[in-house]
C-alpha cells in the first residue's frame, strides 16, 4: 500500500514577486466541488418536480381514491429495510472521504467498496424482490398511481446505478493510488453525489410509501 | 514545476497553442472558439426560425390564402417557437457569454472547458435532431407549449411529438451544463480584486440566467420524460381517464416556461448595461439597483407561471395571488429602465450603431413590458389570452429584448471577436430597417388581437377587419428580415474588407477591452488584478492585457493555468491546471445523438449502441492524463 | 475613438427620430381608429361590446391603454431629452476620460421614484381595480335561469339545452338575460370565446368550467375556439344568437321537437339516402332512425346559418360540396367524403334543407 506523507502542500509561483499559490485544490477551492453542487441543485429540482407531480395527481384524485380502488396501500416493512441499507451505505462512503483527506489509502479503498456493496444490495432488493411483488398488484400502465410509483422509484434507482458506476471508477483510481491528502476531488465529488442519492430517498420514501397512509 | 522563464510570452504561447485548421475546431476547448461556434450556430438556427416565420407571414398576408396546408402550417409555427426559444435565443447569448464572461472577469478559460465543448456539441446535436424531423416530414406540430391531450398518442399518433419531447430533453442537457459552467466560472474564477461589487453587470446577467436555468429546466425535462413515457409505454400522467390531468402538463411546462423568458432576457439586459456606459461616457447609475433587480427578476419569475393559465378555471384566490406577483415582477424591470435612462440623462450619448440598438431596445421593451402588465389584470387577460395581442406582446418582449441587444452586441463585440470593424453606415441602415420592420410586423398584431383574431390559426376569413393589420405585419416581417440580412452581409464584408479593430475601439470600461482584438488564446498576458468596477477606465496599466507583476499581474507559467479565487472578495486561492483540446466531448455527443435517434424511431439497438459509445467516451474523457485535477 | 463631425453624427439620427415619432403616433392613431371604427367591419372585436361582461373589460382596457400610453410617452420623452441635451457644450471634454466624473447624486433617487415608488402606486391601484373587476365578473348581476351545456369537439361545438334541444355551432340566448354556460370537451382542450359578450374560458378534459353570457342587444355574435386544438383550429367558429325572449322561447321549443317528416318526394328520398349511407353512422336526426352522436345533431340543420362550424354558409350548393368533399372545404375534418349519385345528392340536400 502506497501512502504519501508529504507535509508540504504543492505550490506554484504566480509571477508576482515572492508569491506562490497552491497548485492542487479540494473543497470549495476546486471547481469540481461547485460543479457537483450545481448538479445536485438541478437534480433536486428533477426529483422535486416528480414528487410535486405525484402530490398534484393525488389531490386531483380526491380523498379515498389514492391509491385507486383495487390497489392496497403500500406495505412498509421491506421499503424500510431497503431504506436502512441505503442510508447506512453513506457511512462508509463518508469514512472513505474523510480518510483520504488524511492520506489513508486503505480506509478510502475499503470504505468505497463497502458503500458500493450496500448500494448494490439496495438495488438488488428493489429490482428482484420489491418490483416483482408490486407488479403482481399493478404495473406502470394500470393508472396514474402505478405510473407515478414506478417512475419515481425507477428514476431514483437509475441514480443509484449511476452512483455505483461512479463508485467503480473511483475505486479503480483508488487502487491505482491516484488519490492522496491533496488530490482527492474524485472521491469528494462521488461522496457528495452518493449522499445526495441517499438524502433524496427520504423524499421518495415519504412520498411513495408513507404518504398514502396519511 | 517550471518557473518564470526569460521569455515568458513564448512560454505562454506554447502552453496555450491552438493549432490552425479545421480539425482543431472539432477538438478545441478554448472558450472563445466555443463561444464563436455557439454564436454562429445559433444564428444559423435563427435564420431557419426566421424563414419559418416568413412562410407563416406569407400564409397570413391575406384572408383564405393557400401558401401551405394546415399540417405544414402547424409544423412551421411549432418549430418556429421551438427554434427561437431553444435553439436561438437561449444559446445565442450563451455564445456571447462564453466568449466574454472569462474575458470580462480576467480568467483564461471557463471552469470546465471540456464540459463547455460538450455543451456546445449537445446543443448542435439537439438542433440537428429536431430538424431531422423536418427531413422526414414529421416535425413537432402541437405548438411550442405542446399541450396535452393534443400531444398525446391518441390525437398525435405520428412521431412528431416524440421529436419534441426527446429534443427538448436533449437540448436541456446542453443548457444545464452550460449554466453550471457559468456559475462556477463566475463565482470562482474572477480576477484577483474583482470582489462581488465589481462584477460587470453583463456577468451578473449571465449568473442570474444560469441560476434560473438550473432551477427552471428540471420541470420541463420531467414533463417531457413523463409525456414520452405516456406516449410510448402507456403510462398515465396527463390523461383524465386514468387518474391523470392535462393541467399537470401546463403547470410543469409553465413553471419552466415563465422563467425561460427571463433566462433569455436577463443576459440581453446585461448586454444593454454593458453597452450604455461605453456610449454615454459615464459610469452606470445605480449599479447595485440593477444587480438586485436582475436577481429579483430571476427569483420572482418562478412565482408567476399560472399567469399563462388564467383561463383554465383556477380558483379565484389563486388567480388573485398570481395577479399580484405578476404586477410585482414589473418593478425590477422598471428599476432597470430608469437606471438606464438616468445614465443616458447623466451622460452624453454617442449614437453609434450599438447605442442605436440599445435605445431601440428600451423603447420596444417598455412597450412590451406595458402590454405585459396588462395581462396581470386578469379580466383583460381573459379577453386577449391566446389572441394575436399576446403574440404581439411576447414578440415585443422576446424579439425586442433579444434581437435589439443581440445586434447591438454584434456591432459592439464582433470587432473584439474577429479583429475587424463593421461598417458604421450600413450598421445604421440595418438598425433603422430592423426598427421600422419590427414595429410594422408586430405592432398591428395588438390590433388584430383586439379585433378578436386567435393565434395559431392557419387562415382567417375576410370581413372581420383582420386583413389590414395582417398585411402590414407580413410586409413588416419581410422588412425586418431585410434589416437582419444587412447586418449579416456587413459582418461578412467586415471579415474580408473591414478595418483592423484596435484593442479598444469604443473606449469601453470592462476587461475585454484590455487585451488585443481578437484576444490571444490565453486572453491576458498576465491575469490582471482589478481595483475598480470599470477597471479599464481607472487602471491605465491594464491596457494591452499585460499588467506588470508589481501592479498585480500574474503570468502563471508552466502549463494551461488559471486562478481559482474566493467567491465574495476575489482573493487568489489556488492555481488550477486546465485541460487541453480533446475530441471526447464530440464523440460523447455523437453517442447521445444516435441514442436519441434510436429512441425516437423505436430502434432500441441503435439507442443501445449510442449509449455504449457515450459510456466509452466518458471513460476516455476521464482517463487520467496526469495533467489536470478535474477528475 | 469617438470622432466624426458633430453635424454628421447628428443629422441622420434626428431625421430618424422624426420617423420614429411618426411611426409611434401613427400606430397609436391606428389603434384608436380601430377601436372607434365601424362595428360592422369588426364583428369579433372586444371593443364592440354588447354585454355587461365584455363591457367591463372594455372599460378596463381603455384605462390600461391610457396608463400605458402615458408611461411610454414619458420614458420616450426622457430618452429624447437625453439625446438632444448632449449637444450642449460642457467644460472639458468628458469623452476622453469617462472615469473622471462620478455617478450623479440624483441618480439613485431618480431610480427610486421612477422605478419603484411611482410604479408601486400605479400597480397597486390597478391591482385593487383588478380584484374588483374579477369579483364583478365572477357572477352575473341576476341569477341565471337558463343553463346551456357546450361540449367542444374536433372541430365543432355541441350545445345542449335543458329542454332536450341539441344543436351545433349556433347558440341561441334570450336578450337581456344572463345565461349560464357549462363547458366540457369531448377530446382535446378548446376555449370558448365570444369577444363581444364575455371573456374566454378553456374546456379541459376531466374538468368542467363555466361562465355566464349576457347580450343586451339582439344580434349574432361571433365566437371562436381560442386554444390551439389541431389541424382545423382555424375553423372552429360558432355564433351566439341573442333573440328577443319570445322568439327565443319559440326557437328553444322548436329545437327540442323531432324532425318534421319529409314533405316532398325528394326529401323522402333524401331521408332514405341519409339513413342508408354512412351519414347515419355519425349524425343524429331526432325522429328518424339516425341517432349517432359522433358528429353534429342535424335535426334542425336548415335553421343554422353556416355549416362545418362556421366554415361556409349554409346554402344548397355549399352543402352538396361539403357532403361530397369535406376534405377540400376543411382539410383534416373528421367527416369522410361521401360518394353519391347526382340525384341522391340532390335529394339529400333537399331533405337537409327541409329541416328548419
Amino acid at each position: 500500500m502506497r501512502t504519501k506523507e508529504d507535509p508540504l502542500v504543492p505550490t506554484i509561483p504566480t509571477g508576482v514577486p515572492g508569491e506562490r499559490l497552491r497548485s492542487v485544490a479540494s473543497g470549495p477551492d476546486a471547481f469540481g466541488w461547485w460543479g457537483m453542487w450545481g448538479l445536485i441543485a438541478t437534480e433536486s429540482l428533477l426529483f422535486g418536480s416528480l414528487l410535486a407531480s405525484y402530490f398534484y395527481l393525488r389531490f386531483r384524485a380526491g380523498a379515498g381514491a389514492w391509491p385507486p380502488a383495487g390497489i392496497h396501500k403500500p406495505e412498509l416493512i421491506l421499503p424500510l429495510v431497503m431504506s436502512a441499507i441505503l442510508w447506512s451505505s453513506s457511512i462508509p462512503v463518508h469514512i472513505a472521504d474523510q480518510g483520504i483527506r488524511r492520506g489513508r489509502q486503505a480506509v478510502a479503498r475499503f470504505g468505497l467498496l463497502a458503500g458500493f456493496l450496500l448500494g448494490a444490495t439496495f438495488l438488488g432488493i428493489q429490482a428482484l424482490v420489491e418490483y416483482p411483488k408490486i407488479l403482481k398488484e399493478f404495473h406502470p400502465s394500470t393508472n396514474a398511481y402505478g405510473s407515478m410509483f414506478f417512475t419515481i422509484t425507477g428514476f431514483h434507482g437509475f441514480h443509484v446505478v449511476v452512483g455505483l458506476l461512479i463508485s467503480l471508477w473511483a475505486q479503480m483510481r483508488a487502487w491505482q493510488g491516484a488519490f492522496d491528502e491533496h488530490r482527492h476531488v474524485t472521491i469528494q465529488n462521488f461522496a457528495m453525489y452518493w449522499h445526495f442519492v441517499d438524502v433524496v430517498w427520504v423524499g421518495v420514501l415519504f412520498t411513495v410509501y408513507l404518504s398514502p397512509h396519511l | 514545476m517550471a518557473t518564470v522563464t526569460t521569455a515568458p510570452l513564448e512560454a505562454l504561447e506554447e502552453s496555450w497553442y491552438e493549432p490552425p485548421g479545421l480539425i482543431s475546431w472539432f477538438t478545441t476547448v478554448d472558450h472563445k472558439r466555443i463561444g464563436m461556434k455557439y454564436l454562429v450556430t445559433a444564428l444559423v438556427f435563427f435564420v431557419f426560425g426566421g424563414i419559418e416565420s416568413l412562410i407563416i407571414r406569407a400564409q397570413l398576408a391575406g384572408p383564405n390564402l393557400h401558401v401551405v396546408n394546415p399540417e405544414a402550417y402547424n409544423q412551421l409555427f411549432s418549430m418556429h417557437g421551438v427554434t427561437m426559444m431553444f435553439l436561438f435565443a437561449t444559446p445565442v447569448l450563451s455564445g456571447f457569454g462564453n466568449f466574454f464572461v472569462p474575458l470580462m472577469i480576467g480568467a483564461r478559460d471557463m471552469a470546465f472547458p471540456r464540459l463547455n465543448a460538450f455543451g456546445y456539441w449537445v446543443f448542435l446535436a439537439a438542433g440537428i435532431f429536431l430538424y431531422s424531423a423536418f427531413l422526414i416530414g414529421h416535425a413537432p406540430d402541437a405548438g411550442w407549449f405542446n399541450y396535452t391531450p393534443l400531444s398525446d398518442a391518441k390525437f398525435a399518433p405520428g412521431i412528431n411529438i416524440d421529436f419534441y419531447a426527446l429534443g427538448l430533453v436533449f437540448v436541456a442537457i446542453s443548457t444545464t451544463v452550460g449554466a453550471i459552467n457559468f456559475i462556477v466560472t463566475i463565482l470562482k474564477m474572477r480576477a484577483p480584486g474583482m470582489s462581488i461589487n465589481r462584477i460587470p453587470i453583463f456577468v451578473w446577467g449571465e449568473l442570474a440566467m444560469s441560476f434560473a436555468v438550473v432551477f427552471a429546466l428540471p420541470p420541463l425535462t420531467v414533463a417531457c420524460v413523463l409525456l414520452e413515457l405516456q406516449r410510448r409505454f402507456g403510462f398515465h400522467f396527463f390523461d383524465a381517464g386514468s387518474g391523470g390531468d392535462p393541467l399537470l402538463w401546463q403547470h410543469l411546462f409553465w413553471i419552466f416556461g415563465h422563467p425561460e423568458v427571463y433566462i433569455i432576457v436577463l443576459p440581453a439586459l446585461g448586454v444593454v448595461s454593458a453597452i450604455i456606459p461605453t456610449f454615454v461616457r459615464r459610469r452606470m447609475v445605480g449599479y447595485t439597483w440593477i444587480v438586485v433587480a436582475e436577481m429579483a427578476t430571476a427569483l420572482i419569475g418562478f412565482g408567476v407561471w399560472t399567469h399563462h393559465m388564467f383561463t383554465t378555471g383556477l380558483p379565484q384566490i389563486a388567480l388573485s395571488f398570481v395577479s399580484l406577483v405578476s404586477f410585482m415582477i414589473t418593478i425590477p424591470s422598471g428599476v432597470q429602465i430608469f437606471a438606464w435612462v438616468a445614465t443616458l440623462v447623466a451622460g452624453r450619448p454617442v449614437l453609434k450603431t450599438p447605442m442605436l440598438f440599445v435605445i431601440g431596445f428600451i423603447l420596444v421593451f417598455v412597450l412590451g413590458g406595458l402590454s405585459g402588465v396588462m395581462f396581470a389584470a386578469i379580466p383583460f387577460d381573459a379577453q386577449v389570452h391566446d389572441t394575436y395581442f399576446v403574440v404581439a406582446h411576447f414578440h415585443y418582449v422576446m424579439v425586442g429584448a433579444v434581437i435589439f441587444p443581440l445586434f447591438g452586441a454584434l456591432y459592439y463585440w464582433l470587432p473584439k471577436m474577429t479583429g475587424k470593424m463593421m461598417d458604421e453606415r450600413w450598421g445604421k441602415v440595418s438598425f433603422w430597417t430592423i426598427f421600422v420592420g419590427f414595429n410594422l410586423a408586430f405592432f398591428p398584431m395588438h390590433i388584430a388581437g383586439i379585433l378578436g383574431q386567435p393565434r395559431r390559426t392557419y387562415t382567417y376569413p375576410g370581413g372581420l377587419g383582420w386583413a389590414v393589420p395582417n398585411l402590414i405585419s407580413s410586409v413588416g416581417s419581410f422588412l425586418l428580415a431585410a434589416g437582419i440580412l444587412i447586418t449579416f452581409v456587413n459582418w461578412a464584408w467586415s471579415l474580408c474588407r473591414g478595418a483592423a479593430a484596435p484593442n479598444d475601439p469604443w473606449g469601453g470600461d470592462t476587461l475585454e477591452w484590455a487585451t488585443s482584438s481578437p484576444p490571444p488564446e490565453y486572453n491576458f498576458e498576465t491575469v490582471p488584478t482589478v481595483r475598480s468596477l470599470e477597471p479599464v477606465w481607472d487602471q491605465p496599466e491594464l491596457r494591452d492585457g499585460a499588467q506588470p507583476p508589481e501592479k498585480g499581474g500574474r503570468i502563471l507559467l508552466g502549463g494551461h493555468l488559471t486562478l481559482s479565487t474566493s467567491m465574495l472578495d476575489g482573493r487568489p486561492r489556488a492555481v488550477v491546471a486546465m485541460p487541453h483540446a480533446t475530441a471526447w466531448p464530440l464523440v460523447a455527443t455523437v453517442g447521445l445523438l444516435f441514442g436519441f435517434w434510436g429512441v425516437v424511431f423505436g430502434a432500441y439497438l441503435l439507442a443501445g449502441a449510442g449509449a455504449l459509445l457515450f459510456a466509452a467516451s466518458m471513460v476516455g474523457w476521464y482517463w487520467p492524463k496526469g495533467e489536470t485535477q478535474e477528475g | 475613438m469617438l470622432r466624426g463631425t458633430p453635424a454628421r453624427r447628428l443629422c441622420a439620427p434626428v431625421r430618424a427620430q422624426r420617423w420614429t415619432a411618426a411611426l409611434v403616433i401613427g400606430m397609436a392613431l391606428a389603434c384608436l381608429a380601430t377601436a372607434c371604427g365601424d362595428p360592422a367591419s369588426t364583428p369579433a372585436s372586444m371593443l364592440n361590446t354588447a354585454g355587461p361582461g365584455a363591457n367591463r373589460v372594455e372599460h378596463l382596457w381603455w384605462l390600461l391603454f391610457g396608463i400605458s400610453t402615458a408611461v411610454f410617452l414619458f420614458v420616450a420623452a426622457l430618452i429624447a431629452a437625453a439625446i438632444v441635451r448632449r449637444r450642449r457644450p460642457s467644460a472639458g471634454d468628458p469623452s476622453t476620460d469617462p472615469g473622471a466624473e462620478e455617478v450623479p447624486r440624483w441618480g439613485e433617487r431618480f431610480i427610486l421614484v421612477g422605478g419603484v415608488v411611482v410604479p408601486v402606486l400605479i400597480l397597486s391601484a390597478t391591482f385593487v381595480l383588478t380584484l374588483h373587476e374579477m369579483s364583478a365578473l365572477a357572477k352575473p348581476m341576476r341569477t341565471t335561469r337558463l343553463s346551456v351545456r357546450v361540449v367542444g369537439h374536433l372541430w365543432w361545438w355541441e350545445a345542449r339545452y335543458p329542454n332536450g334541444a341539441v344543436t351545433a355551432n349556433e347558440i341561441h340566448i334570450p336578450v337581456g338575460e344572463p345565461v349560464r354556460v357549462e363547458l366540457t370537451t369531448a377530446d382535446v382542450i378548446h376555449s370558448f370565446w365570444v369577444p363581444e359578450l364575455q371573456t374566454k374560458i378553456d374546456q379541459i378534459p376531466g374538468h368542467t368550467n363555466e361562465l355566464w353570457l349576457q347580450a343586451d342587444k339582439q344580434g349574432r355574435y361571433r365566437g371562436q375556439c381560442s386554444q390551439f386544438c389541431g389541424l382545423q383550429h382555424a375553423h372552429m367558429i360558432f355564433f351566439v344568437v341573442a333573440d328577443p325572449p319570445a322568439l327565443f322561447q319559440a326557437w328553444e321549443s322548436g329545437q327540442a321537437a323531432p324532425a318534421a317528416a319529409p314533405m316532398s318526394p325528394a326529401a323522402a328520398g333524401g331521408l332514405a339516402v341519409f339513413t342508408s349511407n354512412t351519414c347515419a353512422g355519425c349524425h343524429a336526426i331526432r325522429g328518424t332512425s339516425a341517432a349517432a352522436t359522433v358528429g353534429p345533431d342535424l335535426t334542425h340543420v336548415a335553421g343554422r346559418a353556416t355549416i362545418a362550424s362556421g366554415t361556409i354558409d349554409n346554402t344548397p350548393a355549399n352543402l352538396a360540396h361539403w357532403i361530397t368533399d369535406p376534405q377540400e372545404v376543411k382539410p383534416g375534418a373528421i367527416m369522410p367524403p361521401t360518394q353519391l349519385s347526382p340525384t341522391d345528392l340532390q335529394d339529400l340536400v333537399a331533405y337537409l334543407q327541409s329541416l328548419p
